[in-house]
């Protein structure tokens, strides 16, 4: 086994390389994305009403992903749901981005002591299961939409801030930092002018990265029953009321709803996956 | 190597200390600055027969009406004679609660993480030695599909075939219900635990097969391993006698600092499944406001956390002789 062939072994790497797989799960992703998007504008809120005439229907043409025990069309309430763990999932991560960001070049820029105490914080949030810390902070919180994007917000930086605050850490002892700070220039303008533009492609990755465990955590929380109210269609919710079904043989309550789940996630998973290998090959573990 | 061993022991006590004292003060600030009135909670539908007198005196006999900082040291106080106080929901003490929980939930968590260890590592060996083939892209995308999958619809899909479908195992509980607890043997207990159990594996093969996977594709690239091969050795006797060692200590190590996703994967398919278990009750507890059954459910977890990390480090430093021998030489 001599070393090109041990490169060239997958036959994929010959056809496509790196750069035009991303760019097409790039562009699965956001086609996916586009058409939950647009199809839950689309759908409006008629699937959602109750039309006992059509109870318990199995997937026709009409339905195509049956009703439930009520004669709400599960395709409308899949879409709809999607979204709402899309759009929470986005906020959430795009918040402990900015977090992570913030953490990250504090305990870079501010000295030994806050980079022990932000160290000793990444340790601690690190150390009490996601879970938990989710049921705590909706409980805290009172339910509610507030409580699951402010779990998510909180529960989601510090894996990353750890990889921001190593970038940012190797940045600081570059020579034109240095320089930068022997020129008299506040941490601050060091922080925002020359290690902030060098950590955006990180930060981006890490939005994808991040983006689709928030929205399966979005998911578990609400599955829970911490979430949000009954009538809001998300997933979670749609899952825990598919349990009190299934005994009566509706299968279709639970597959496709955590079909569309799954298909979301893997999706924008495959993606981060992908922009995180292009720009930065040496760490492929997040 | 003994006193290695006090040494690293007593680091990792001192750690384990300032740890539980920091969560805890994080939760008691965070459940004190919430905006749900603990007397509020505790009153509950009776809010018309109880009137304002009532309620500070309930929040009197509480402590309600003092400062923060009192209230924490005198609830720290009673945590470290181990009293956790008494649960809202159950009327029993929480350390009760917790101990009797902790034992199907520990048994369920043994059983899934030896599971999920044991197939994820052959799935990852099989698919490293196997690279570029169809079973490697088989055992590739079916764990990154995995990962991605919610644990609790994986439950959920499994309930629907194995107990509602074929009705080869029960739907769920710990043990047959309106059964006595003197009757209720141990098969019964297994047979409960199974489809939880397996639900909680299946969601934590993904990490440590494509880790092994990883590992093993580095070693195999190796000098040594293309030394071993030019003296002749292949096949089985190539892996058991160079690489396998070299993978899995890593392996051992990454299944224990799993602890985390175990818990929460636990808190999912305990759920499901209705199993009475540890996160069963975190999710009872935080649904109908049982602060100190919470509390300590937040402060067990972090424990148990901690101990897998504890120990994964305890493997990485003391067990791996490169890193044993590299300390030592420095010395």
């Amino acid at each position: 086994m001599n070393r090109t062939s041990t490169l060239y072994h997958d036959r994929r790497h010959r056809r496509w390389n790196e750069r035009s797989r991303t760019f097409i799960s790039a562009i699965l992703a956001l086609i996916l994305l586009a058409s939950i998007g647009i199809g839950s504008w689309l759908l409006g809120s008629s699937g959602l009403s109750v039309q006992l005439e059509n109870r318990n229907l199995a997937p026709s043409f009409l339905h195509l992903f049956g009703t439930d025990w009520l004669g709400r069309d599960m395709l409308s309430r899949t879409v709809k749901g999607l979204w709402l763990s899309i759009r929470v999932g986005l906020l959430g991560a795009a918040c402990s981005v900015i977090i992570a960001a913030a953490m990250g070049l504090m305990a870079a820029t501010l000295g030994q002591t806050a980079d022990r105490i932000i160290s000793w914080l990444i340790d601690v949030f690190l150390s009490v299961p996601h879970l938990v810390m989710l049921i705590l902070i909706a409980f805290v919180c009172g339910g509610g939409l507030k409580g699951i994007a402010i779990g998510i917000m909180l529960t989601h930086w510090p894996s990353l801030a750890r990889i921001i605050r190593a970038e940012a850490l190797q940045l600081m002892s570059t020579d034109y930092v240095l320089v930068a700070r022997k020129l008299g220039s506040s941490r601050f303008t060091i922080a925002m002018r020359h290690l902030a533009p060098h950590l955006l492609p990180q930060l981006l990755v890490g939005l994808l990265v991040l983006f689709p465990h928030a929205v399966l955590h979005e998911a578990a929380i609400t599955f829970l029953g911490l979430g949000m109210s009954p009538h809001q269609p998300a997933i979670g919710i749609i899952l825990s009321e598919s349990m009190r079904y299934l005994s009566t043989g509706m299968w279709w309550l639970a597959v496709f709803p955590g079909l569309g789940l799954l298909l979301t996630v893997r999706a924008f998973d495959k993606l981060g996956n992908h922009l995180r290998q292009l720009v930065d090959p040496r760490h492929t573990h997040l | 190597m003994l006193q290695r061993l006090a040494v690293f022991t007593g680091k990792k006590i001192i750690r384990l200390f300032l740890l539980l004292a920091t969560v805890s003060i994080i939760t008691f600030a965070l459940v004190a600055m919430s905006p749900i009135d603990p007397v509020q909670s505790y009153i509950g539908a009776d809010v018309m027969r109880v009137g304002t007198e009532q309620r500070a005196e309930i929040a009197a006999y509480w402590g309600l009406d003092k400062p923060f900082a009192e209230r924490f040291i005198k609830w720290a106080g009673a945590m470290l004679q181990g009293d956790m106080g008494t649960s809202m929901i159950y009327r029993e003490s929480v350390t009760k609660i917790i101990a009797e929980r902790f034992i199907h939930s520990a048994l369920l968590m043994a059983f899934a993480w030896s599971l999920s260890g044991v197939i994820g590592f052959a799935a990852g060996v099989v698919a490293a030695l196997k690279r570029g083939s169809w079973i490697d892209r088989a055992i590739t995308s079916y764990c990154y599909t995995l990962a991605s999958t919610p644990a609790f619809w994986v439950g959920l899909l499994l309930m629907m075939v194995f107990a509602v479908w074929l009705g080869w195992l029960p739907i769920g509980l710990g043990v047959p219900a309106g059964m006595l607890a003197g009757t209720v043997t141990a098969a019964d207990y297994i047979k409960h635990m199974i489809l939880p159990g397996v639900t909680l594996s299946v969601v934590g093969i993904a990490p440590i097969a494509l880790h092994t996977r990883q590992k093993l594709i580095e070693v195999m690239d190796s000098d040594y391993i293309l030394f071993a091969r030019a003296r002749g050795e292949s096949g089985a006797s190539l892996f058991f006698r160079h690489a396998l060692r070299n993978i899995a200590l890593p392996a051992i190590t990454l299944q224990f600092a799993s602890f985390g996703e175990l818990f929460g994967g636990a808190v999912l398919a305990e759920q499901v499944f209705s199993y009475p278990g540890l996160g069963q009750a975190t999710v009872e507890a935080g649904l109908r406001g049982d602060v100190p059954l919470l509390m300590g459910l937040v402060l067990c977890s972090t424990l148990f956390v901690f101990t897998g990390n504890a120990l994964a480090d305890f493997f990485y430093q003391m067990v791996d002789p490169r890193l044993r021998l590299q300390k030592e030489a420095q010395r």
